[in-house]
């Protein structure tokens, strides 16, 4: 049995998550990746994607975060998370919702460069996601 | 002297005011305890921010470009206060205190010369503010239809705050709100947002460990710096959600106690006056009957 690590779930609204984990699979901006105890102290910010969480007894947990920061440090992992809920809450109807506002944001970012290219990534990720749930 | 018939009607009058009062107040009741909720399940992201900001914020400090959000622009000319006040009165001195301090804090910045810009979210601050400050207001929203603050609102004050900023039409952000201490204790609180205030004793968790950054530390700066803002925002509104239910529930505590001693007080003067005119009556036939 592998070492557990504390892993805190926040988003603006409630404290979503606070248990020792096995591992966790965290969407960062430049590429997923995996958690384990003894991780080196890292800071990155998140794409639209799906937390992976492999708590003590084994059993696993898929969670949709929008956005936000992970932290890894000592103490353990904290996500802040913008937007956050569990998978089975997801669907498409949700999915499309969320692209339409990424859509609407990347309409009002207008000229602004710097903006535009932010709004558009969000969009093909969420898109991305869409279409991996299609899959499922 | 007030005729039976006046009294009577007066006493009907308080007794329905009673009812509103009483009914209020269980209303408010019930929304505090939802309202509390939410602002202290608000609370651990807020903190957890703080933290992860002290510690980028104390690294990057002194650095070269450091985010302006963090350094400030090097002035203080012109502040932009952000007042933050509920959609309703009846609420006691809820409304009355955080634009008192607000109004205090606007002209000691007026009387240095600085120039004062005010941004006024709730309705009730825009009635309190625009006699005196009408031509510093640059902007206001209310909330009126929104039953349940959701960071979303937050989000849309925090993004106009952020391109104020951005434009260079203020220095310096300030943000006025009641913080939620308890059901009879709300503190108007002053806190400046921008550039970010460090809150003095975060708890620092880096043990001088060195941090890997992903995307480059200017990147996740750049990124969390305008959602702290928005957070902070975020926070004040739940915190005053709270304070807003907690002082409506006193004052109308209160409002309903001094019905009922007002009608205790009316219904003796009518007793008094109804005894007083049987005793006259009986008089009267009395004397009537020993005249004959």
């Amino acid at each position: 049995m592998a070492e557990t690590f504390q892993f805190d779930l926040v988003s603006p609204e409630r404290l979503l998550m606070s248990d020792p984990v096995e591992q966790v699979t965290v969407p960062g901006a430049d590429g997923q990746f995996t958690v384990l105890k003894g991780h080196a102290p890292f800071l990155t910010t998140l794409k639209p994607g799906v937390l992976d969480i492999r708590s003590e007894d084994g059993a696993s947990q898929r969670i949709y975060v929008r956005g936000g920061f992970a932290d890894v440090n000592a103490s353990g992992l904290t996500v802040l998370a913008e937007q956050a809920m569990p998978m089975e809450e997801v669907n498409a109807e949700i999915m499309a919702q969320q692209i339409t506002d990424a859509q609407e944001d990347l309409a009002d970012a207008g000229d602004d460069a710097d903006k535009r290219a932010v709004a558009q990534k969000r969009l093909d990720d969420l898109k991305d996601i869409q279409r991996w749930l299609k899959v499922e | 002297m007030a005729s039976l018939k006046d009294l009577r009607n007066r006493i009907a009058s308080v007794k329905a005011t009673q009812k509103i009062t009483k009914a209020m107040q269980m209303v408010a009741a019930a929304k505090l305890r939802k309202a509390q909720e939410a602002a202290e399940s608000a609370r651990p992201y807020a903190e957890r921010m703080g933290a992860v900001l002290a510690n980028m914020a104390t690294a990057a400090a002194g650095a070269e470009g450091t985010p302006k959000l963090i350094a400030g622009t090097g002035r203080d000319d012109v502040h932009l206060l952000v007042v933050c006040t509920a959609e309703r009165g009846l609420c006691g001195g809820f409304n009355s205190s955080i634009a008192r301090l607000a109004r205090d804090h606007a002209r000691e910045l007026l009387a240095e010369g600085k120039t004062v810009k005010l941004y006024l979210v709730g309705k009730k601050g825009y009635d309190l503010m625009r006699r005196e400050f009408s031509d510093n207001i640059v902007e206001r929203i209310d909330f009126r239809g929104v039953r349940q603050m959701s960071f979303g609102e937050a989000r849309q004050v925090g993004r106009k705050v952020l391109d104020m900023f951005e434009a260079g039409e203020f220095d310096v952000a300030t943000l006025f709100y009641s913080r939620f201490r308890t059901v009879i204790t709300q503190v108007p609180t002053v806190q400046r947002i921008i550039p970010a205030d460090v809150p003095e004793g975060t708890e620092m968790i880096s043990d001088g460990s060195v941090y890997e950054h992903e995307p480059s530390e200017e990147e996740i700066l750049a990124d969390l710096l305008p959602r702290n803002v928005s957070i902070q925002i975020f926070r004040a509104l739940l915190e005053n959600g709270a304070s807003e239910q907690g002082a409506r529930m006193s004052a109308m505590d209160s409002a309903t106690r001094n019905a009922g001693e007002m009608i205790d007080g009316l219904t003796l003067s009518y007793n008094r006056q109804r005894q007083a005119q049987i005793t006259k009556e009986l008089i009267e036939i009395i004397s009537g009957a020993e005249a004959l």
